[in-house]
């Protein structure tokens, strides 16, 4: 009895105590620091190139950052911050990742059987993976586990899909592929090139029958620089993206919508 | 009876040295070899031939760029047919040269043969430099950067590495066979270039005839040689110092630090015949052995021959192999191609066969211990394994990930079948990435 007694005041006379504490010498919290903490997305996918959401939301606060910044953030919440900081609204055009890569493994050839961890930059570790082309994507999911908002895909034939819906463009797994072939692109741009192998075309068809073979088919089927080439491999001018009918000039199916890539590739 | 030397921790593995009673056979003239202009740690050697040029064997095809490299001589006489790359055992694209044999197998003008006994030790230095000479036991560093300590870093011991603890491979024993008065020159001939007199040679008990040929090779030479209890890896620098002297080399540091250096005995017949013959390093005694093997053997390949060449030579196949490995069972390299060439470091191609492999199933730690007590450097494989899956690379840092040798014990040790190596490997990726970023800023 007397220690639930002797309990009962410790805790209301140190409870008292921090409420005093916090009364008089506490720090103010600002009040559209609170409001801006409210309205960011609250993933902490460091998209936006602070620490996390709340490092972003005092930044703002401060005036140190744009409200266009987030990738994950709507665009009406961006008029909201917009609105509540009392600057112009600054939009970012929505951007999405693309693993640069066709070769799954119904189209590209293993070397080697890899046994180890179940990671990509593990597997790069030991003999570059085993895969016969250097530049292709190896399944092993480092992107997935990077990605904060579960946008990316391993297929069971090996390769990375990124859904586009889900994806906000962060661009976390650009940094964790140890192959570097995903890039970010903009959400409105409607092909892309699922290949990152800058080898010769017939180099590339050894190891990858899905491959990029800078045949420029695409180039000639696009208007004027809408595809370009960068050595042996297509690129498309994102600044200036071609439609998506497009694709049908490609023969290997390199050039392909995010669409398509999801539909085709066995699940 | 003396007292057994070795170091702490370690396993002892099965030796399968089946090739151990087959002498170095030299095989026959190629039509083609691939040669590796990067065949060292360092900057690439640079091309200083053309395609289309005649050279001829010894002749200098690639110069050494910078103090950390080596240059590359032709393995035999014939026509540069082209400048390409090639895969390395490690999985990476180097550049190399395809040189085409036209059978003469003619010598270009040796560097003059030298006396040792009169020569300085600076021109011994650099006729080492000039032959391309690198370490022969695997990590293929630039001897004469080992043979060029800072001056406040005194060496006062040259041990030879004759121990060859890994498993299967038995080139060195043949070599120390072969060629042990060459052997016991090319560490005089060290010796005299770092002006020490204690030169020890450790070669483990179960190689009692190399023992005994040395002992007697070393007579009257200053060469110790020393037994050792058989251990791996008793042949890694740090153990093999310990056994031999007791010293400890200090956590990141170097054999140097405490007045050591290790050379292999490979290394030592090389340094030999660059200064005694004038000849340039491009050919080596390499094992090829394994169960699929139909004749098991050690040859003294030129480099620049192919692993397909290699295993042909070995009278083929008799079953299908299923994992090639460049180098031992521990830590050799499994490769996925034939088209990888015999390099300066290549000890030994093994074959295994598919019932010789075991695909472990990962199951997590039981805080057994094993590995900690099989850990040659001292650390905590399984702990350090667990933090690095958890991507705390900061922390295993702090707890030496870097000390790790990649010897593999632990993962031999390991009940539970976790892949402790590649765990170190991938944190030892990210401390030194870490490292780079933070001396970039």
């Amino acid at each position: 009895m007397i220690s639930v007694i002797v309990l009962t005041v410790t805790g209301l006379v140190s409870g008292l105590a921090i409420g005093l504490v916090v009364k008089f010498y506490g720090a103010t919290p600002n009040p559209l620091e609170e409001k801006l903490l409210q309205l960011v997305p609250g993933a902490n996918c460091g998209g936006c190139g602070f620490a996390g959401c709340e490092a972003y939301a005092k930044a703002l606060a401060e005036g140190r950052a744009k409200p266009g910044a987030c990738p994950s953030m709507g665009e009406d919440v961006v008029r909201e911050i917009c609105a509540l900081l009392g600057v112009e609204s600054q939009l970012r055009a929505p951007m999405a990742a693309v693993v640069c890569c066709s070769g799954d493994d119904d189209h590209a050839r293993r070397m080697a059987f890899y046994n180890g961890i179940n990671d990509c930059q593990n597997a790069m570790l030991v003999a570059g993976g085993g895969k016969g082309c250097i530049y292709g994507c190896l399944g092993l999911g480092s992107c997935a586990r990077a990605c904060p908002y579960g946008a990316i895909e391993i297929r069971a034939n090996h390769i990375a899909v990124v859904h586009p819906e889900l994806c906000v463009g962060c661009g976390k797994c650009v940094s964790v592929c140890p192959r570097h072939i995903i890039k970010l692109t903009p959400k409105s741009a409607p092909v892309h090139v699922f290949c990152s192998s800058p080898e010769k075309g017939a180099l590339k068809k050894t190891f990858c029958s899905a491959a990029c073979i800078g045949c420029r088919k695409c180039v000639k089927a696009a208007a004027e620089n809408q595809m370009t080439m960068s050595g042996f491999l297509a690129a498309v001018n994102y600044d200036n993206p071609p439609g998506a009918d497009v694709a049908a000039a490609c023969p290997t199916g390199a050039l392909r919508t995010a669409a398509v890539v999801l539909e085709s590739t066995r699940g | 009876m003396t007292k057994q030397l070795r170091f702490y921790g370690g396993i002892h593995p099965m030796e399968g040295k089946v090739a151990q009673s087959v002498a170095i056979a030299e095989p026959p003239l190629l039509e083609t070899y691939l040669v590796p202009l990067q065949q060292h740690i360092g900057a690439p050697a640079k091309a200083v031939v053309a395609k289309g040029d005649q050279v001829k064997r010894g002749q200098v095809l690639g110069e050494a760029q910078g103090f950390v490299s080596a240059p590359v001589h032709a393995p035999t006489s014939g026509v540069i047919r082209d400048l390409t790359t090639c895969l390395g055992p490690s999985g990476a694209q180097i550049p190399a040269l395809i040189l085409a044999s036209d059978g003469e197998d003619a010598a270009a003008e040796p560097m003059p043969a030298m006396d040792w006994r009169q020569a300085t030790p600076a021109d011994l230095k650099l006729r080492v430099a000039a032959a391309g000479i690198v370490g022969k036991g695997g990590a293929a560093f630039p001897t004469v950067v080992k043979l060029s300590p800072p001056p406040n870093k005194k060496i006062d011991v040259l041990i030879l590495n004759g121990v060859e603890c890994e498993p299967c491979l038995t080139a060195d024993h043949r070599l120390m066979l072969e060629r042990a008065a060459d052997i016991v020159t090319g560490a005089q001939i060290t010796a005299r270039i770092l002006g020490l007199s204690t030169i020890i040679l450790g070669i483990e008990n179960n190689k009692p005839d190399a023992i005994a040929v040395m002992r007697q090779a070393a007579a009257g030479s200053g060469v110790e040689v020393c037994c050792l209890k058989v251990r791996y890896p008793q042949g890694a620098e740090k153990q093999l110092i310990y056994a031999v002297t007791g010293r400890k080399v200090p956590s990141g540091g170097l054999p140097m630090d405490v007045g050591c250096l290790v050379q292999n005995v490979g290394t030592a017949a090389a340094i030999a015949d660059a200064v005694c013959l004038g000849k340039p390093l491009y050919e080596r005694v390499t094992t090829v052995t394994g169960t699929p093997l139909v004749s098991p053997g050690n040859w003294r390949f030129r480099v620049g021959t192919t692993f397909a060449e290699a295993i042909k030579l070995a009278g083929g196949v008799k079953e299908d192999p299923a994992k090639i490995i460049s180098g031992g069972p521990m830590m050799g390299m499994a490769v996925y191609s034939l088209d990888i060439p015999i390099m300066k470091n290549t000890s030994g191609i093994l074959l295994l066969a598919k019932g010789e492999l075991t695909q472990f199933e990962v199951r997590p730690c039981i805080r057994c211990g094993r590995c900690n007590d099989s850990c040659p450097m001292g650390m905590m494989p399984g702990i350090l394994s667990v933090q690095i899956e958890n991507q705390r690379y900061e922390l295993a840092e702090k707890w030496h990930v870097m000390d790790c040798i990649e010897c593999g014990c632990c993962a031999y040790a390991c009940p539970a079948s976790r892949p402790l190596v590649q765990h170190m490997r991938r944190a030892k990726a990210e401390v030194q990435a870490a490292r780079r970023a933070r001396a970039g800023k």
